[in-house]
């Protein structure tokens, strides 16, 4: 569905005074996706994910490099290309004040189907999308979460073969968003899309797609299956947090029997990474029970996108964010 | 497949326009306000100004205002579409990007014609006097006018996408094209230095045409003049704006 070669966009920058500078935001990426498949495209801000996807859905022109979309070339045929597949951007697509049931059906004419058509089209996808009795509410009057499902709504009107999502469930509460995520990968089973979209999330990656792209300035690092990307991060990371800082040595010992990784120790706080951390806490905390160690507080963090970065580009993405 | 595409967006600019009539009403109030509380002090001088009656020196100039200042504000509804990331779904689907702009200039087109009814047909109240013709052709040259500032605005707004830099930008061309068009009062009774300078200003001849047009002068050089600089404004209206539209980026 995307095979992408050398695709890549150059941005002149605009330093008032300073001398010119090439932004290089996409530095040729290779890209291939195949019919029916959930892609995500992984990187922090500004690693050129939105940049790639404005190329491969035509509203930004390569600088360099080729791309054909739903067999489509991007650069010749963008008419085809827009014809075949539904974006849907991170900042949303209908105005506050309108209906959305108007506006669902004036982005399906867009696309040239009759008005019939796309208000047929348009009621069904409510209802698939839990919308029902929002036909006539205003986006503004919506829940984020509604808004979300309506800009998807408004993505697939038209009944793309693929579909762009661009960050779909940024800024949603954890359950809009895990309401989302089965919505998405609906989109395949009923419909059988292509799904393509971008995350800074892992769980978000995880949850959703069978393989994904890690971006960073500008190029792919990493290609690969979530489970495959997360067993280069050995486990979830387990913070204890001890009342006595004297009780340390003895907790980090406690910790260091079920850790995939060194403990490290700071005064009162004991962290290492563990594995499958869900099913080894409570026999951690029982141990540590045993051993007369009082607790503060105890974290588990899951792996992270920061940490598979970490693990692919040995840095943190937060020392040059 | 075009004038669908251009239908759709009008229509879907209209309808919203219509659900929150607010700046439709504010837009026929201004001019409304200045018929009644500025005309009557016309009245007595029309004649010093070289008018038989006020209002066929007066309407003209409103009609311009109208033209363009309602055009030239209409690139702020365009930013808060972009905000809201209309612009970008849009821009996604096969539709002309030509015809996403011509939607929304047609939009104002239509609002600027019913508030130019509405208004020269207030005036007749207060008296005025003149050719109907002459005002038809009028309300044409404003609304080509308002056509190229919406479309010059739009283009605006897509290029700064941002409020902040659009105000003052457009306030600054505003007052001195407000000041040195002859809206108010005709530029003839100013002194020397004032005329040179106005004489650069294409709105002014725009100004004197359709004021030579409602007393029913159709065919002077002032006439021509107006004409031919609202036909070149329109055209460098749409073509900036379709070229901002086309622009991949904006």
């Amino acid at each position: 569905m995307i095979h992408a070669r050398g695709l890549a966009r150059t941005f002149a920058g605009r330093g008032r005074g300073k001398e010119k500078e090439e932004v290089k935001a996409v530095a040729g990426v290779d890209i291939d996706v195949e019919k029916g498949e959930i892609v995500g495209f992984l990187g922090p801000n500004g690693a050129g994910k939105t940049t790639t996807l404005r190329m491969l859905t035509t509203l930004l022109k390569p600088t360099a490099g080729t791309a054909t979309v739903a067999g489509f070339d991007v650069a010749t045929q963008s008419q085809e290309v827009r014809r075949s597949i539904g974006y849907v951007s991170q900042s949303g697509s209908t105005s506050p004040e309108a209906r959305a049931g108007e506006e669902i059906m004036d982005h399906g004419m867009l696309y040239g189907i009759s008005q019939k058509q796309a208000e047929a089209r348009g009621r069904e996808l409510f209802e698939q999308l839990d919308l029902d009795g929002l036909w006539t509410r205003e986006p503004r009057a919506m829940s984020g979460g509604q808004r979300r499902r309506l800009d998807i709504a408004m993505g697939l009107v038209h009944d793309p073969t693929l579909v762009f999502l661009d960050e779909p469930t940024t800024g949603l509460d954890p359950q809009a968003r895990a309401n989302l995520w089965t919505h998405i990968s609906d989109l395949r089973v009923r419909l059988g899309s292509t799904v393509f979209l971008t995350t800074h999330y892992l769980d978000e990656a995880d949850a959703l797609c069978d393989r994904i792209l890690v971006i960073d300035h500008g190029s792919i690092v990493a290609s690969d299956t979530p489970d495959a990307l997360k067993r280069q991060i050995s486990g979830d990371l387990v913070e204890l947090v001890v009342t006595d800082a004297a009780q340390a040595g003895a907790a980090a010992e406690l910790l260091a029997r079920i850790a995939d990784t060194g403990v490290d120790t700071d005064t009162t706080s004991v962290s290492a990474r563990v594995r499958g951390a869900g099913h080894e806490i409570p026999g951690l905390i029982r141990a540590l029970d045993a051993a007369s160690i009082e607790l503060e507080s105890i974290e588990v963090r899951r792996p992270t996108l920061d940490d598979v970065f970490l693990t692919l580009t040995g840095r943190s993405l937060r020392e040059d964010a | 497949m075009f004038w669908r595409e251009t239908y759709i967006v009008f229509r879907r600019q209209l309808r919203m326009a219509l659900r929150n009539p607010a700046w439709v009403i504010i837009g026929l109030v201004q001019p409304i306000l200045y018929l009644v509380l500025f005309g009557p002090l016309l009245e007595p001088i029309a004649g010093q100004l070289g008018a038989q009656n006020a209002y066929t020196l007066f309407v003209p100039g409103l009609l311009v205002q109208l033209g363009l200042f309602g055009a030239l504000f209409a690139g702020f509804g365009l930013i808060a579409e972009w905000r809201a990331g209309v612009i970008e779904a849009e821009r996604v689907t096969p539709a002309s990007r030509t015809a996403l702009l011509l939607g929304r200039i047609l939009r104002d087109v239509l609002q600027l014609f019913v508030q130019g009814i509405v208004l020269i047909g207030l005036a007749f109240l207060f008296g005025l006097t003149g050719s109907i013709l002459g005002m038809v052709f009028g309300l044409i040259l404003t609304v080509l006018l308002g056509a190229a500032c919406a479309a010059a605005s739009n283009a605006l707004a897509l290029t700064t996408k941002s409020e902040d830099v659009m105000a003052p930008v457009l306030n600054s061309i505003a007052l001195p094209v407000l000041l040195l068009s002859g809206i108010l009062l005709p530029m003839t009774i100013g002194p020397q230095w004032l005329q040179v300078v106005s004489d650069f200003m294409p709105t002014k001849y725009i100004v004197n045409a359709i004021r030579e047009l409602f007393t029913g002068d159709f065919f002077t050089i002032t006439t021509m003049w107006g004409v031919i600089w609202t036909i070149v404004l329109f055209a460098a209206g749409l073509y900036v704006g379709t070229r901002t539209f086309r622009k991949e980026n904006a």
